[in-house]
C-alpha cells in the first residue's frame, strides 16, 4: 500500500497514467490493439510498432536527459540524426560492394565517430569556451543541415544494402534489432549512472556549479562528456531513420526531433532547470509521445489537427505534474522547503 | 511598552512535517511600536513561526490573531495585505535595478499604462526620507555595499503601510557600522508605532535593540521575557537547553595546545601571493597542529586570501611552497588533490548541493577526488555518513534527507562532514560560524581546537573577533586588502589590540 503511495506522489505516476489511458483507448477502438502475434518468427502488433518507432527517439532522449540534467540543453541533436545517416549512407552507396557486412559495418563506425565529434565540439563550445548551451547548439543545429546536404550533394542519397536494413527493420530472436539497440543502449546508460558516480556528479553540477567546483568536481569533464554522449546517441538514431527508409535525407531527417526529445524529457519529471533526472521517466515520456502519434492514426483523427491533439494531452500531463496544481487538486501538502522566495517582500 | 491590543497573537500554533514536529503548541504576541527579538537555536521553529505568520506554510492547529480579527492566510500575499511586510536574511534585491525602482518594484505609479519614472523616482525618495536614509533613488543598487542594499529591502517593505515588520538575520552580514545604522532604522520604525518582529544569533544585538524576547527550542516555546529582565546566561542556557555549568565547559574546552606547535618546517608556505583587485601580495606560513585566525572587517580582502590558498581563484604573483616543493593550486580540484580543503562564507550558492541528500553531500569532495569511474562502495560510504552525523550530531540524522531541508546549522555541520571526510591537512574556514546558533558554535570551535591537536593546520576566519581570538594560535590581521599585522595569540592579546591594529594600519608593528 506504500509502496503504491509512493508511486501515486511520484512526479512518473501521471506519464504513466497518461500511457495507460492512451492504450486503454486504442484497445477500445481497435480491440487488437493488445494483440502481439508471431510472423515468420518475429513479434508484430500495434505495441511492437511502438516500441520500434520509439527506438531512435528513445536514444536522443537519453543524451538529452543527461545534458538538461547538467542545466544545459542540446538543439543540434536534429542536424546531428541527419548528419550521421548522410554519412553512412554515402558510404555505402559509393562502395563497389554495399550489401557486405564489412562495409555496413565501416559505415556505422564512421557516422558514430562524426557524431561523437560533434557532440565534443558541442561540448568544447559549452565546457571551454563558456557559450550558453543553447547558443553553443544552435550553431551545429543551423550549420548541421548544411554540411549533410555537403556530404549527400543536395540529393536523397538512396541505397541497396540488405545488411544496413537489418538496423532499422531486422530482427533478432524475434524483437526488432532496433528496440534492442535502443534498449541497450538505456541499460548502459543507467548503469553508467547509478552504478557509477557519474550520476551524482552530473546532478551536482546541474544543482550548484559553485559549490561542485569547490567540491573538485571535474565540471569540465562531466559537461563534455554529456554533450559527446548525445551526439553519439543522436548518431545511432541517425543511422536507424535512415535503415528505414534506406536513404539519407539531408533536410526531413530527424526533423524536430531535438524538440520531441526534449517534450520526452519534461514529460519524464526531468526539470529544465536541471539537477536530478529520471532515465526511466524519458522512456516513459518517449513512449507516451510515440503511442500518441499510433492513436492519432487509429481514432481516425484528421492529419490536419493531430497537432492539436498532441498538445492537449502533452499539457494535460504537464498540468497534472505542476505542483501548484497538484496542490489545488485535493491533497494539500505543504512543501516544506519552497522554492526561494522571489523578493524580499513576501509578495 | 505593554499596549492593550496586540496586533498579532498567536495561540496554540503546532506545525508538523513528515518525521518532525516543527512546532508545537507555541504562542506569541507582537505589539505595536515594540521590537520583539525571536530566539533559539538552529532549527528550534524561528523560521517556521514566521513562515506560519506570513502564510507560508499552513498550521496544523491553534489561531492567529491579527488585529482581534482571527486570520488564515493562503498564502504570503494575503499576509502583507494585512500589513504584515518581511525581509529575508538572504538580501533578496535586484542588483541590476536602481534603488527606486527596486523600493517601488510591483508597485510602480502608472500613467495610463505606462510606469510613470519620475513619480516612481519622487516616491521612492519620500520613502527613503522616511526612514532618513541618504540613498540617491537613480543609482544602480549593485553600486552599494550589503548594508545599503539591506536598507534598501528593508524600505520596501515599508512602502506597503506595514504595521509589522520581520525581519530575519538582517544583520549577519553587516559590519558594526552598518549595524548601528540599521538600528536606528528600525528603532526609528519603532517609534512610529510599527511592530518589529526581529531575529539574530547576536546576543549583544538582540540585547542592545530588542524590547522583549520570546525563546523557542525544538519547536517549543520556553517563555517570553521582558529583554531587561533576561541575564544573557540564562537566555543562552534557554536556548540551548544545558545547564550554565556545560555551557562554561564548552567556553573553556578549545583552549590552545601551544604544545602542538614543535615542528619547525611550514607545512605550507605562501610567498608574496596575491590577485590583482583582490589580495596584495602576502607572506604567511600554516605550520600543523596550528590553527591561524584572519582578522579584519567585512571587505578587508579575508575570503579573498582564503581563495588563494585553496585554489578558488588563481593567484597573479607569488608562489606557495609545501614542503621543499613549488605547488600551483590553480583549481579547488588541484588544492584538494594536495588535502587543502576550503569551506566557502556563502553557504547556500557554494556550498551546499540543496537538491542532493545529505549523504550525497557528505560524500561530494571525496568522491569527485576518486572521479565518476570508482564510485565509493554503498557500505563505506554509509560508514562513512554514519560516523560524521554522529559526530557533528546532524539532525535530524536521515542521510536521506534532502540538504536544503535542513537548518543553516546542520548545513554549515554537514559542509564540515564532507571537508573532513577528505582528510585535508590544511582545512580553510571561511566564516563556519555565520549564522548559527551559540551552542553549535560552541560546538563547531572546539572541533577546530580538536583537529589542530590532532596535527591538521586551520585557517579560521570570522567576522566576530572574539571567536578569533579563543581559537586561534596565531592571527593575520587584513586591513584593505592588505594583510597589515600578524600576531602570536598569546594570553596578552585582546580584541582591543586587533581593533587598533585594524585602525591604524598595523603600522607601528
Amino acid at each position: 500500500m506504500t509502496a503504491w503511495k509512493t508511486f501515486v506522489r511520484s512526479k512518473i505516476f501521471w506519464p504513466v497514467m497518461a500511457l495507460v489511458a492512451l492504450v486503454a483507448a486504442n484497445t477500445i477502438k481497435t480491440t487488437h490493439f493488445l494483440n502481439i502475434r508471431v510472423q515468420d518468427g518475429h513479434l508484430f502488433g500495434a505495441l511492437i510498432d511502438i516500441l520500434r518507432n520509439s527506438s531512435p527517439l528513445l536514444l536522443v532522449a537519453l543524451g538529452m536527459t543527461l545534458v538538461i540534467a547538467t542545466r544545459g540543453i542540446d538543439l543540434s541533436v536534429g542536424a546531428v540524426v541527419a548528419i550521421s545517416g548522410a554519412v553512412a549512407c554515402s558510404f555505402i552507396a559509393s562502395s563497389p560492394n554495399p550489401g557486405a557486412v564489412v562495409t555496413v559495418l565501416t559505415a556505422v563506425a564512421i557516422a558514430v565517430l562524426l557524431s561523437l565529434v560533434l557532440g565534443a565540439w558541442n561540448g568544447f563550445l559549452v565546457s571551454v569556451v563558456g557559450i550558453q548551451p543553447i547558443i553553443a547548439t544552435l550553431v551545429l543545429m543551423t550549420a548541421g543541415r548544411g554540411i549533410a546536404m555537403l556530404i549527400t550533394g543536395g540529393q536523397i542519397t538512396t541505397i541497396n544494402s540488405p545488411a544496413y536494413k537489418q538496423i532499422g527493420s531486422g530482427f533478432w530472436l524475434g524483437v526488432p534489432l532496433a528496440v534492442l539497440i535502443a534498449g541497450g543502449v538505456f541499460a548502459i546508460v543507467a548503469t553508467l549512472t547509478r552504478r557509477t558516480a557519474l550520476g551524482m556528479l552530473i546532478e551536482s553540477v546541474g544543482i550548484n556549479p559553485l559549490a561542485s567546483r569547490l567540491a573538485g568536481v571535474q565540471s569540465r569533464t562531466i559537461i563534455w562528456t554529456v554533450y559527446a554522449l548525445a551526439g553519439v546517441f543522436a548518431g545511432i538514431a541517425g543511422l536507424m531513420i535512415s535503415s528505414n527508409v534506406m536513404a539519407a535525407d539531408a533536410n526531413n531527417a530527424g526533423l524536430f526531433i531535438e524538440l520531441d526529445a526534449i517534450l520526452a524529457v519534461v514529460i519524464g519529471g526531468t526539470s529544465l532547470a536541471g539537477g536530478k533526472f529520471s532515465l526511466s521517466g524519458t522512456l516513459v515520456g518517449v513512449l507516451v509521445i510515440q503511442t500518441l502519434t499510433l492513436t492519432v492514426t487509429i481514432l481516425g483523427i484528421p492529419p490536419a489537427v493531430t497537432p492539436l491533439f498532441k498538445a492537449i494531452v502533452v499539457i494535460a500531463v504537464c498540468l497534472m505534474q505542476s505542483p501548484v496544481v497538484r496542490t489545488k487538486l485535493g491533497s494539500r501538502r505543504r512543501v516544506p522547503v519552497m522554492a526561494p522566495v522571489p523578493a524580499e517582500v513576501v509578495s | 511598552m505593554t499596549t492593550p491590543t496586540p496586533v498579532v497573537e498567536m495561540r496554540g500554533i503546532s506545525i508538523e512535517f513528515p518525521g518532525v514536529k516543527a512546532l508545537q503548541e507555541v504562542d506569541f504576541t507582537l505589539h505595536p511600536g515594540e521590537i520583539h527579538a525571536l530566539m533559539g537555536e538552529n532549527g528550534a521553529g524561528k523560521s517556521t513561526l514566521i513562515k506560519a505568520l506570513t502564510g507560508v506554510y499552513a498550521i496544523d492547529s491553534g489561531r492567529i490573531v491579527i488585529d482581534g480579527v482571527e486570520r488564515m492566510f493562503a498564502d504570503p500575499a494575503a499576509s502583507q495585505a494585512a500589513g504584515i511586510s518581511t525581509v529575508y536574511q538572504e538580501v533578496n534585491v535586484c542588483g541590476n535595478l536602481t534603488v527606486a525602482e527596486n523600493i517601488m518594484l510591483g508597485r510602480e505609479p502608472r500613467w495610463g499604462g505606462a510606469i510613470d519614472w519620475r513619480a516612481t523616482r519622487s516616491a521612492a525618495a519620500m520613502h527613503l526620507a522616511a526612514l532618513n536614509l541618504d540613498i540617491d533613488p537613480r543609482s544602480s543598487l549593485s553600486a552599494h555595499s550589503l548594508a545599503i542594499q539591506q536598507l534598501v529591502a528593508i524600505c520596501r517593505a515599508m512602502v506597503v503601510d506595514a504595521r509589522v515588520l520581520i525581519l530575519d538575520e538582517p544583520t549577519s552580514s553587516l559590519d558594526a557600522g552598518e549595524v548601528q545604522q540599521l538600528f536606528t532604522v528600525m528603532r526609528g520604525l519603532r517609534d512610529d508605532g510599527v511592530a518589529i518582529l526581529f531575529v539574530s544569533h547576536f546576543l549583544e544585538q538582540v540585547y542592545e535593540v530588542s524590547d522583549r524576547i520570546t525563546v523557542l527550542r525544538n519547536g517549543q516555546l520556553l517563555g517570553e521575557y521582558a529583554t531587561s529582565e533576561l541575564p544573557r546566561l540564562d537566555l543562552v542556557s534557554k536556548m540551548i537547553g544545558k545547564s550554565l555549568a556545560v555551557l562554561e565547559e564548552l567556553e573553556e574546552a578549545p583552549k590552545r595546545s601551544v604544545a602542538a606547535l614543535a615542528s619547525t618546517v611550514p607545512y605550507l608556505q605562501a610567498i608574496g601571493l596575491g590577485r590583482r583587485g583582490a589580495v596584495e601580495a602576502f607572506d604567511l606560513d600554516l605550520y600543523a597542529g596550528e590553527v591561524v585566525g584572519i582578522a579584519g572587517l567585512l571587505g578587508s580582502g579575508r575570503t579573498e586570501l582564503a581563495r588563494l590558498l585553496s585554489g578558488a581563484d588563481r593567484a597573479d604573483v607569488g608562489q606557495v611552497r609545501m614542503g621543499d616543493t613549488l605547488v600551483h593550486l590553480r583549481t579547488p580540484r588541484a588544492a584538494l588533490a594536495r588535502k587543502i580543503a576550503y569551506s566557502s562564507e556563502d553557504r547556500k550558492s557554494e556550498g551546499v548541493v540543496g537538491d542532493l541528500t545529505v549523504r550525497e553531500n557528505i560524500m561530494l569532495g571525496l568522491q569527485a577526488e576518486r572521479g565518476w569511474t570508482r564510485r565509493i562502495p554503498a557500505k563505506r560510504a554509509d560508514e562513512i555518513v554514519r560516523q560524521y552525523v554522529a559526530a557533528l550530531d546532524i539532525r535530524p540524522p536521515n542521510p536521506d534527507m534532502p540538504a536544503r531541508n535542513l537548518s543553516g546549522g546542520n548545513q554549515q555541520k554537514v559542509l564540515l562532514a564532507r571537508w573532513l571526510a577528505t582528510a585535508p591537512k590544511l582545512l580553510v574556514l571561511d566564516e563556519p560560524t555565520r549564522g548559527i546558533d551559540v551552542g553549535t558554535k560552541a560546538e563547531i570551535q572546539r572541533l577546530v581546537a580538536e583537529l589542530a591537536q590532532k596535527g591538521m593546520s586551520v585557517v579560521f576566519i570570522s567576522s566576530e573577533l572574539e571567536e578569533v581570538l579563543r581559537v586561534s594560535h596565531r592571527i593575520a590581521v587584513m586591513r584593505d586588502h592588505q594583510k597589515i599585522a600578524e600576531i602570536v595569540n598569546d594570553d596578552d592579546v585582546g580584541i582591543d589590540d586587533i581593533v587598533e591594529l585594524i585602525a591604524s594600519g598595523g603600522r607601528d608593528s
